[in-house]
């Protein structure tokens, strides 16, 4: 005999994992005409990792190995971490750093629904504090690149950091510009001068702004979808803009604008992407405006004064921490109650 | 009037499956040869039992009476002998038989004299003290009894009467079609229910779903001389819920520990107040109701069914269960429940029998682990948050559950029915309700029990006391004789009075027995209280 109620009405979260990972999609189309194919190994790279390092957790943790694998959320891991780290970092990067989500930050936690934090912002501040320098050498955009690898140049370099002949590292690669500009506006250079550098795009980087600009598309289409709620993405971009419009405002030759905020280093993707992750996050919608204004703030905040040229991992994570005081004081009035 | 409706937060559209059932018209079942009436067809009392086995009983008579406040008449759906009077399997959740009468019918179906009231000219206390005999409960499948919402008019402080014909939940469409078939009973009803609660102001509301209804409705009200306004609430399953279409109609939220008539609002569904005309102007008391049959049947629709009437009886006249039928489901496919056999009967609460079937209700998949999405949250019409219910029930965090308003889910299964991890959290928080149930209980009789032997030490002192005392007295007494001098006469008399002293101190120690009897009294009328309460909270729940 079964219980009430007899029909359900659900999306599956396996299809709630597939949408994310379809609105991934465009972002990477992009991602591969700005920066070259190099990043569909680190993807796949991420993908096995995660798969068997789950698999195995899984059979160690005695649980059944199926309705997990089948879920999706393995993978949705593995390409945000994977669209996280420079796309061509050594594969050892790549294995260590899915290694850390999905076995430290998840399983070890007790599998999906038990991680208190973002499993790929673990594996990714795990990998920038140990190592900050391979973490931020970016690829030169191809659109202003003087040599572009061939798909073999790429695996080559990725598996064995073998370059072809007569190429030099630092001909590949470039300061994003949240690394320009920090580097920069502490030797006193103007804002003008700095943003002359031809890693500048239209209004971020060149190329990433339209990575970003596929992000904020596939972000909608999550929208639309109702896979995720508007609360998360608009407050986090909003405190993002928020702060960096005021500071912008009073001290422009020294605070970037909020929309050079908005579309560089991770902010797009943290806002749809990242910080929506319902696992780590809160629950009522106040808590999800409080939630993702702070990650915004406190992103610019880490990007302008702190060490490091991005802060979205680590304002995802330290806001992980404070979900369930988030949510405590935020629970909606219940039908019936008075206001308290 | 263009009243503004309030926007439910939360609510679902499951598909309404509703079209199946309403294209024929309300049908006679053939009357069974043998019917069995649970006493227990309502919330609130066991009615006490009228008839013997053997006696013969005409269609419409008193069975068994109600009992203290809340409780309900039964009477014989038909003419025919009792059977007999033991425990047999009902429609009830927990699947337990419990007591009923079993009446053979004699095929006569010969009624009882019927008597009509002249309500209009009926005091208004007399005539509610009268629905006691009617068997009248909230036929939406609350049955919860009738007469304890119609506390009678101008001190009622009922100021808006709602009648419910929302029928949000699937498959059921019994309110639906007797809208449209018989309005104008439903309708001269609500007038008799008018005279008696005097509100300010009658709105009828139904969902948008049932145009015919809606126009039926607003026929037979334009005929009448109260003044009623049907008023159409859009679809979205929990509207129907008492509570919740009294805040979309009038805006006033009830107060979760409050009664809706503490807010000036009193909801009954539309076959009570049809219930209510028939008692009343016919003088025919409650034998029968409109049940909906549906899902994996031939012939789907809806049957005025004579109480008792076993599901078998009633399936058949639908045309019997299709292949891969698995299971009888009563009520809705979001409420409802399972019944434990074909043959139990049909009782006032029967609002619906779905058929069942791997097709139409296919078995859940896995639960998988809780993801926190919230949909849950945005799904639930309390504004309840779901996913800290389910994790404080899983980890029996019974207080913390209970902070976090437990108390005041409607068990709905908007949460479930949306649930990508199809976790079956109704299921969660029933259990976490018993269980929080059975420990204030348990903490109720550990109280009680301490109390007693708080009594029983102190009763125990008393008498070591007397004792002494008594004995005390003895010896003073026997000095006093030996010796007969005034110093020992003095000493005697101070002996007797401190002998008495400690009498009049025992005997005020004497006093907590009672008091301890008092205070389990008072448990016992606290408990009837909460009951009392719950069943209301249920009553409204139910009532759509």
């Amino acid at each position: 005999m079964s219980t009430p109620p007899y029909v359900l009405g659900n999306t599956p979260v396996g299809t709630i994992m597939f949408k994310v990972l379809l609105a991934l999609v465009p972002g990477i189309v992009a991602y591969v005409w700005a920066f070259g194919s190099g990043i569909l190994i680190t993807l796949a790279l991420a993908s096995v990792t995660a798969l068997v390092s789950e698999a195995i957790m899984l059979k160690l943790r005695r649980r059944p190995i199926k309705p997990s694998l089948s879920d999706n959320s393995a993978l949705v891991t593995a390409w945000l971490l994977a669209l996280a780290l420079p796309p061509l970092a050594p594969w050892w990067l790549v294995v260590v750093g899915t290694l850390i989500a999905m076995v430290v930050a998840k399983q070890l936690y007790g599998g999906l629904g038990y991680n208190p934090f973002n499993p790929a912002m673990v594996g990714y501040a795990a990998l920038l504090i140990s190592f900050p320098v391979i973490m931020t050498q970016w690829p030169t955009p191809l659109e202003i690149a003087q040599i572009k690898l061939s798909f073999a140049d790429q695996l080559a370099y990725i598996f064995n950091r073998v370059l072809p002949d007569a190429v030099q590292l630092d001909a590949i690669s470039t300061a994003t510009p949240l690394d320009y500009l920090k580097t920069e506006l502490r030797l006193e250079h103007t804002m003008a001068d700095i943003h002359q550098a031809p890693v500048f795009g239209v209004f971020g980087a060149k190329g990433g702004e339209i990575v970003i600009t596929a992000y904020l598309l596939g972000g909608l289409y999550l929208m639309q979808q109702r896979i995720i709620s508007w609360h998360i993405p608009v407050a986090l971009l909003g405190g993002l803009a928020a702060i960096a419009g005021v500071f912008h405002l009073i001290d422009p030759q020294h605070y970037d604008s909020a929309l050079f905020h908005l579309f560089n280093g991770a902010a797009m993707l943290g806002a749809f992407f990242i910080a929506t992750d319902p696992v780590s996050g809160p629950t009522t919608p106040k808590g999800k405006l409080i939630f993702a204004a702070s990650i915004g703030m406190l992103t610019w905040v880490i990007r302008t004064w702190g060490g490091y040229p991005d802060g979205v991992a680590f304002a995802v994570l330290l806001m992980n921490l404070c979900v369930p005081l988030i949510d405590a004081h935020t629970q909606p009035r219940v039908f019936g109650h008075d206001k308290s | 009037m263009i009243s503004r409706l309030l926007k439910l937060n939360g609510g679902v559209h499951p598909p309404e499956h509703k079209l199946e059932s309403t294209s024929r018209g309300i049908a006679a079942v053939p009357l069974a040869q043998t019917l069995v009436l649970p006493l227990r067809q309502h919330v609130g009392n066991l009615p006490k039992i009228l008839v013997q086995p053997g006696e013969h009983v005409l269609k419409g008579q008193q069975l068994a009476e109600a009992v203290g406040s809340i409780s309900a008449a039964v009477h014989a759906p038909t003419s025919g002998v009792i059977v007999s009077i033991e425990d047999q399997l009902i429609p009830h959740p927990s699947g337990l038989p419990d007591v009923s009468i079993t009446l053979k019918a004699d095929g006569e179906d010969r009624w009882m004299e019927r008597k009509p009231v002249d309500w209009r000219n009926t005091e208004r206390l007399q005539l509610v003290a009268g629905l006691r005999e009617s068997g009248i409960v909230g036929m939406g499948g609350a049955a919860f009894p009738t007469q304890i919402k119609l506390r009678p008019g101008g001190g009622s402080g009922i100021k808006t009467l709602i009648i419910n014909g929302a029928e949000c939940e699937p498959y059921i469409t019994c309110d639906d079609v007797l809208m449209r078939e018989r309005a104008d009973e439903i309708v001269k009803g609500i007038v008799i229910a008018n005279y008696i609660l005097a509100p300010e102001r009658i709105i009828v509301g139904i969902e948008d779903n049932k145009p015919e209804a809606v126009q039926a409705m607003r026929e037979a009200c334009a005929k009448s001389d109260v003044r009623m306004d049907v008023i159409v609430v859009p679809t979205l399953y929990p509207s129907g819920d008492a509570r919740r279409l009294a805040a979309i109609l009038t805006g006033i939220e009830v107060p979760s520990d409050k009664r809706s008539s503490d807010a000036g609002l009193q909801v009954f569904n539309v076959a009570t107040m049809m219930a209510l005309y028939r008692y009343l102007e016919l003088g025919e008391t409650v034998v029968s109701r409109i049940v909906t049959v549906t899902g994996n049947v031939a012939r789907p629709g809806n049957f005025e069914v004579p109480l008792g009437t076993p599901m078998g009886t009633l399936l058949e006249a639908a045309g019997g269960t299709l292949p891969n039928t698995n299971e009888l489901i009563m009520g809705g496919p979001m409420m409802g429940f399972s019944l434990p056999s074909n043959d139990v009967p049909v009782i006032k609460a029967t609002n619906c029998i779905i058929a069942g079937a791997p097709l139409l209700f296919p078995a859940p998949p896995p639960a998988l682990a809780c993801i926190r999405c919230a949909r849950c949250a945005e799904a639930c019409p309390v504004s309840l948050q779901p996913q800290e219910l389910y994790w404080f029930a899983k980890s029996q965090n019974l207080e913390k559950a209970r902070e976090y308003n437990l108390f005041d889910c409607i068990e709905c299964g908007c949460c479930s029915y949306v649930c990508p991890s199809n976790i079956p959290l109704v299921q969660y928080y029933r259990f976490a309700k018993s269980e929080i149930i059975a420990q204030d209980k348990a903490k109720e009789a550990a109280n009680l029990a301490r109390e007693r032997n708080e009594f029983r030490l102190s009763r125990i002192e008393r008498e070591k006391q007397e004792r002494a005392a008594k004995h005390a007295q003895r010896a003073a007494g026997a000095k006093a004789e030996n010796a007969g001098d005034t110093s020992d006469a003095d000493e005697a008399k101070k002996v007797a009075i401190a002998a008495a002293m400690e009498r009049a101190k025992a005997q005020k120690e004497e006093a907590p027995p009672k008091n301890t009897d008092n205070i389990s009294e008072t448990a016992q009328a606290e408990i009837a209280a909460i009951d009392a309460r719950r069943a209301e909270q249920k009553n409204a729940e139910q009532e759509n």
